[in-house]
């Protein structure tokens, strides 16, 4: 049989306020808290409120014959619960249902699987219990940042403990392959690989709308009419996209909301049906091994990662970053932890980016030039680095510091099992002079 | 072509764009060019241009001999073409000022006569225009556009004025009636009308009550360095970075704001230094302004430079800025950007439309121009990132592509005549 396998993606960055050098030093907020509030809340009107209510919709009229996965990165979940915390309340009605399925990812939707591999455990992990707390599910199936993708990565993943994982369907690594069927991963056989349609998914996020395009308009009925026609040996299709699909990307006059209220019905009249990832991946074998020695990525056409390191300005602001990882994480401090998260998110890279120049910057970016997104980031990064370096001496390199703060933290352990003990024998000496008084009391 | 300047010997932007533009368009194998200007020197480039000197064209008839016609002219031309123009003398001028060759005398500079000049120039042009075949009249800025003008009048071949700066940018908004009057009847009478930036073009559409069908951008161009200047080394003394300011310092360049900006990052870090280059009527004023800040220690004025210099100057910087307040093109950050130096720019110039690998602020706005300028001192990688790409975008930038849209306009008007 064959089945759909909807993958939404939910993320927002923490937009950097306007952050000029002699702040450096002086202003440790770096938030634009207006934008992102502004941004989210607009966002979750026009998209994720009715899509959840939607789905929601769609889960009980179907009696959980449909189903949905969501990916939602902790950045992401830290703005709904501030900006717009009946969206994450509608996340937890769909967890509810027991027919929605939540990914793991990285925390901050970071790059550090291309940097930082601790950090990137540390994140997953992180992010991993968040979804667990929130929704009351422990996530199965990984999904890296922008779908970014190699063999390293796939055996990071693996040796965490994970045996699922989704990525891109790109072309120039499949070739004449079909996305349509379970892989395992070529450096790690034991992790199962679910593979974005490109084609299917793209139709509806990008062409749904598009006068243009020779398949317009797109109904329910066609839609569904392509996926039937394909091999019968093919049977899971990945239609993974942005959750603002619904609403946002293609506006609610565009219909599709009711494109996606029609999706059901057409499929189970073909009998086509619904399913997670895990449900995907547990119930096919893979059908071969997935090489991928350069890393791939769902974005451009390219499909590659240079929208986040294409040039000079992105390698070296990433690597100003990155360094910092290992005294970042011997650093207790709860503010400059957060801080150290949300810089991390690979939004303020894309908008370094300068392949769109002459095509118009990225409708994304808060800024007016690549230019200004790398000097503003910069600033903030250098006064981040001095607090950083704040918190211990500079002169004292990591592993020394390390083992220092090993030797303090052994220290304090000792400390306390000797107060313990020494409580121990002040209480068994105070009872022994509470006795012989009371004996000398009898006398 | 009427033009005012041409290279070596010029004084301003206006002498390079027609001199680059008139090269880029010779570039195309049916093209002709003659290039008047009031006072050749006797060497300039011929090679893809001829050139008339109105100093060199007669308006009263003389009898000469040849043997004085070419001991007096044959720097500048084949003393034929002096006999050739004297037969094409149109009326009576012997009322006016001229030498014993019947010709009058041209400064070719800006002199406080220069609505007299301009006026004595048209009168040249009446000769200019019976004696040579033409297809296409193009005036070079309001100083030839009587001349223009009265060519065309003559020969009733289509005219196009090209625009390097109005007389709003050049007067801040205050326009000196006169100059306005002949850039209005310039823009009138003419049949097509060539801005170097969208900027230049919105002024004519609007200040000059123009069709906006009737006035196209083509934006200036740059031509690639010359070996010589290539092989100019970087001299600096000081280990500090160095920030540039290169050009006249007038109201029209916004040298305040340079100033502003550094007395920002001079305040906040000791790694940079500033140069204001140049000269110009805000000269002293800016000096007072920098020694009542307190930043003269490392802000340095050079005073005039001419010709090597310039690329001394811009090979020994970290930045150039240029935050002219209005500027209708603006070549020099693509000269800087040539030499491999990293530019900030106002968005109120021209260039800042066609260039991309540039840093942009608004002219006023000294916080982005300081924060821009730190970063590039302070970041290496936005610093060589700037370079490389400034580079590659500047010497994509050629007269040859400027040329063919000037020469789309000239089909579209000798094919619909």
């Amino acid at each position: 049989m064959k089945t759909i396998c909807f993958y939404f993606q939910i993320h927002q960055p923490f937009r950097l306020k306007r952050y000029r050098f002699f702040n450096i030093g002086r202003d440790h907020y770096y938030f634009d808290d207006y934008a992102n509030e502004d941004i989210l809340q607009q966002i979750a009107a026009r998209s994720f409120i009715p899509a959840n209510r939607m789905l929601l919709d769609l889960v009980n009229l179907y009696n959980g014959k449909f189903k949905v996965a969501f990916s939602i990165s902790g950045v992401a979940l830290e703005q709904l619960e501030i900006y717009a915390p009946e969206v994450i309340d509608g996340f937890r009605e769909l967890s509810k249902t027991g027919n929605v399925e939540f990914l793991t990812e990285t925390y901050a939707h970071s790059l550090a699987s291309l940097f930082d591999p601790e950090e990137f455990r540390n994140q997953v992990k992180h992010h991993a219990e968040r979804i667990e707390a929130l929704f009351g599910q422990k996530p199965t199936v990984m999904r890296n940042t922008e779908l970014i993708y190699n063999d390293d990565i796939a055996e990071m993943v693996y040796d965490m403990g994970y045996t699922k994982m989704i990525t891109e369907g790109a072309k120039h690594v499949l070739g004449w392959k079909s996305p349509n069927y379970v892989y395992q991963a070529a450096s790690q056989p034991k992790l199962k690989l679910l593979l974005k349609n490109s084609r299917y998914s793209d139709d509806i996020t990008y062409r749904f709308s598009n006068y243009s395009w020779n398949e317009y308009p797109l109904t329910a009925e066609k839609f569904i009419s392509w996926i039937e026609a394909t091999p019968p040996e093919e049977e899971v299709f990945n239609l993974f996209m942005n959750y603002e699909t619904l609403g946002n990307i293609q506006l609610s006059h565009t219909g599709i909301f009711e494109f996606m209220k029609a999706l059901p019905r057409f499929a189970f009249d073909k009998k086509i049906g619904f399913c997670t990832p895990s449900e995907a991946l547990e119930n096919h074998e893979p059908i071969g091994a997935m090489s991928v020695p350069s890393t791939i990525s769902w974005s451009d056409e390219e499909r590659d990662v240079s929208a986040w390191l294409g040039n000079k300005l992105q390698k070296s602001a990433l690597e100003a970053l990155y360094e910092m990882g290992e005294r970042v994480r011997l650093c207790t401090d709860r503010r400059l932890k957060h801080d150290w998260l949300y810089l991390q998110s690979s939004d303020h890279f894309y908008y370094m980016s300068t392949k769109h120049f002459g095509s118009g910057q990225s409708q994304f970016s808060p800024y007016m030039s690549p230019y200004d997104a790398f000097n503003n980031y910069m600033n903030v990064l250098s006064d981040f680095i001095t607090r950083v370096k704040a918190q211990y001496p500079d002169t004292v390199d990591n592993e020394e510091l390390n083992s220092l703060l090993t030797t303090i933290h052994n220290q304090e352990k000792e400390i306390k099992r000797l107060q313990m003990e020494l409580k121990t024998v002040i209480g068994t000496n105070e009872e022994l002079l509470v006795e012989r008084n009371k004996k000398r009391a009898k006398i | 072509m009427f033009g005012w300047e041409f290279p070596p010997h010029i004084l301003g932007g206006l002498g390079t764009a027609s001199y680059g533009l008139t090269r880029g368009m010779a570039q195309q194998p049916d093209m002709e060019t003659i290039f008047v200007i009031p006072k050749p020197w006797g060497d300039e480039d011929q090679s893809f241009a001829k050139i008339i000197g109105a100093n060199a064209t007669p308006i009263v008839w003389r009898d000469i001999p040849w043997e004085m016609a070419s001991s007096r002219l044959e720097k500048f031309m084949d003393p034929r073409e002096y006999y050739w123009r004297r037969d094409n003398i149109y009326a009576d001028f012997s009322y006016m000022h001229t030498n014993d060759l019947g010709c009058i005398e041209f400064s070719g500079r800006y002199p406080n006569n220069i609505l007299e000049e301009t006026n004595n120039y048209s009168i040249v042009a009446g000769v200019i225009a019976r004696t040579y075949q033409f297809d296409i009249i193009h005036a070079h800025d309001w100083l030839t556009y009587p001349a223009g003008l009265h060519a065309k009048s003559v020969s009733g071949k289509p005219m196009v004025i090209h625009v390097h700066a109005t007389e709003f940018d050049r007067s801040r908004g205050k326009p000196n009636p006169i100059v306005y009057n002949i850039e209005k009847d310039g823009m009138d009478n003419c049949d097509h009308i060539i801005c170097v930036s969208n900027l230049t073009r919105r002024t004519v559409i609007e200040n000059y009550h123009q069709p906006y069908w009737k006035v196209t951008t083509v934006h200036n161009a740059v031509d690639p360095l010359s070996p010589e200047i290539e092989a100019i080394e970087r001299i600096s003394g000081v280990h500090e970075k160095v920030v540039t300011f290169l050009g006249r310092i007038t109201m029209q360049k916004g040298p305040e704001f340079f100033v502003d900006a550094a007395t920002q990052v001079i305040r906040k870090t000791d790694h940079i230094r500033f140069v204001m280059a140049g000269s110009g009527d805000m000269m002293d004023q800016m000096i007072r302004l920098v020694a009542e800040r307190g930043i003269a220690h490392k802000f340095h004025f050079t005073g005039f430079l001419r010709g090597k210099q310039v690329y001394e100057m811009l090979k020994s910087s970290d930045v150039y800025v240029m935050p002219s307040v209005s500027e209708p093109f603006g070549i020099s950050p693509l000269e800087a950007m040539q030499c491999n130096v990293p530019s900030i720019i106002s968005y109120q110039s021209g260039c800042s439309e066609i260039l991309e690998n540039v840093i942009k602020t608004d002219y006023w706005d000294v916080d982005a121009m300081a924060d821009a300028i730190y970063s590039i001192c302070t970041y290496p990688a936005m610093a060589e990132h700037l370079k490389q790409e400034g580079k590659i975008e500047v010497d994509n930038i050629k007269w040859e592509d400027a040329g063919l849209k000037v020469r789309k306009i000239y089909d579209n008007l000798v094919g619909g005549k």
